[in-house]
């Protein structure tokens, strides 16, 4: 049973980040709430007031350009999926986005709001952080910004001040000779990842790695750079031994619990065989483009 | 919320199957909740009450959504279709006979919400691939397993066995 709140629909992002300043504490925003109603229902979370930002299309926007590409909070992920911009130049948040929970969920959920929730096993955040995006955090009277890895804290906990909110995703353009995959595993369709992998790499003129990351989703409170794995790859060739080896770092790097979904040690396996998977579809994409 | 505060109604302007309803709701409402004990429309069902089993599914400004997991206020001023929004009077609509006719339910439960994706996925995507049917009822859970004839029910529609003058 939800508790009863006030609910207060601003306007504008400036009467919302006022309002957040002025309930500091008691407030939580809502945006498509497709996680926020759960925790709500659950009892877990119980705000005395509701500061819903789901309407304010001035943050609904998907930008490419020159210097990358900015996503406004506000924006569904239904609209990441279907965006033809997106399709062409970030094939892999698409990519993403078309398995993340149903369509019912991705048409009225948002990527401001996944990310908000902090969800160690979301779908968007270690796609994203793969690709180096920063946040931009909007507070009455100013913004910061921040890496995107940076965000997280903890289970379900971000580095957002009480009156903060996130208001923008911006992604540098990714370079040449780059390529990125994403998989997670599920037990159905639906379900929330139980871990998912996340590779990216860019190779230099020779076909080697220049630089890499992998990012671990449900395998830590939050989601995971396995930096080790990613230490092994810069300067190697693609061969079986590396997979094996950036497979087995990731694995032994990451901190899974066990839960209902998942045992610890099965997650590391998943860790190890996806990651492996993702880095031989990740680096056959940097080779093809 | 604080001991003794009591929750302000507020206003919702929502038309719902070509009707225009005006209520007033406390905030925490959600929108199955208005269409099923405010508007008396049971057809949407409530299961999971967690985002999980689709068989809420509304469509909402044309878009399929969980409505047990959007609040009320969240569609004010809004168009909803439910599953009683789909017969034209007593002819019923395309999904619908060809659901009858393919046996594509066993207890009924998923069935409104099975029909309000399979209408949202064709008013997207009149000519669905098999795959994209199954993608587009991905969403729906149905536990007498009759996926199959309900995936058939709505290729039949999409190839236009179940013609009428407005769908």
């Amino acid at each position: 049973m939800i508790k009863d709140f006030r609910y207060l629909r601003p306007q504008d992002l400036q009467e919302a980040l006022g309002m957040l300043t002025e309930h500091a504490g008691e407030a939580k925003v809502i945006c498509g709430g497709q996680s926020l109603l759960i925790l709500m229902r659950q009892g877990l979370v119980a705000p005395e007031y509701l500061i819903d930002i789901k309407h304010l299309e001035e943050l609904s926007y998907i930008r490419p350009n020159e210097d990358g590409l900015r996503i406004g909070a506000t924006t569904t992920h239904r609209a990441l999926e279907k965006s033809k911009e997106l399709a062409e130049r970030y094939p892999i948040i698409p990519e993403m986005e078309e398995t993340l929970a149903s369509i019912q969920t991705r048409n009225w959920g948002t990527i401001g709001g996944n990310l908000s929730h902090a969800d160690p096993a979301g779908d968007p955040a270690p796609v994203l952080i793969a690709l180096g995006a920063k946040v931009k955090l909007a507070k009455a009277d100013g913004t910061r910004e921040m890496a995107l890895e940076d965000f997280f804290l903890d289970y379900f906990e971000t580095a957002l001040e009480e009156d903060e909110l996130l208001v923008e995703i911006s992604v540098p353009p990714v370079p040449a000779r780059t390529g990125v995959a994403f998989e997670k595993f599920t037990i159905i369709g639906c379900d929330m990842g139980i871990v998912s992998a996340t590779v990216r790499v860019t190779l230099d003129e020779g076909g080697r790695a220049a630089e890499a990351r992998v990012v671990l989703g449900g395998a830590a409170p939050t989601p995971l750079r396995a930096k080790g794995a990613e230490e092994v790859l810069v300067g190697e060739d693609l061969r079986e031994e590396l997979l094996e080896e950036a497979g087995r770092k990731a694995s032994e790097e990451c901190e899974p619990i066990s839960d209902i979904h998942a045992s610890e040690g099965y997650r590391r396996e998943l860790v190890r065989v996806l990651t492996k998977r993702m880095l031989r579809k990740a680096w056959q994409r940097a080779a093809q483009g | 919320m604080k001991e003794g505060t009591m929750a302000e109604m507020h206003r919702l302007k929502i038309r719902v199957n070509g009707e225009d309803y005006e209520l007033y709701v406390k905030p925490k409402t959600l929108l199955v909740e208005v269409i099923r004990d405010h508007l008396g429309l049971t057809g949407t069902k409530r299961g999971c009450n967690s985002g999980a089993c689709g068989a809420c599914t509304v469509i909402l400004n044309g878009m399929a959504v969980k409505s047990c997991s959007v609040l009320a206020l969240q569609a004010d001023g809004a168009e909803v279709l439910t599953v009683e929004g789909l017969a034209k009077g007593s002819e019923l609509h395309p999904l619908q006979k060809a659901f009858l006719d393919h046996g594509a339910y066993q207890c009924g439960f998923c069935t409104s919400g099975m029909l309000m994706s399979a209408k949202a996925l064709l008013d997207e995507n009149p000519s669905p691939t098999k795959e994209e049917i199954k993608e587009g009822i991905h969403g729906n859970l149905c536990r007498c397993t009759g996926y199959n004839s309900i995936v058939r029910a709505i290729a039949a529609v999409a190839e236009g066995k179940y013609e009428e003058a407005e769908r």
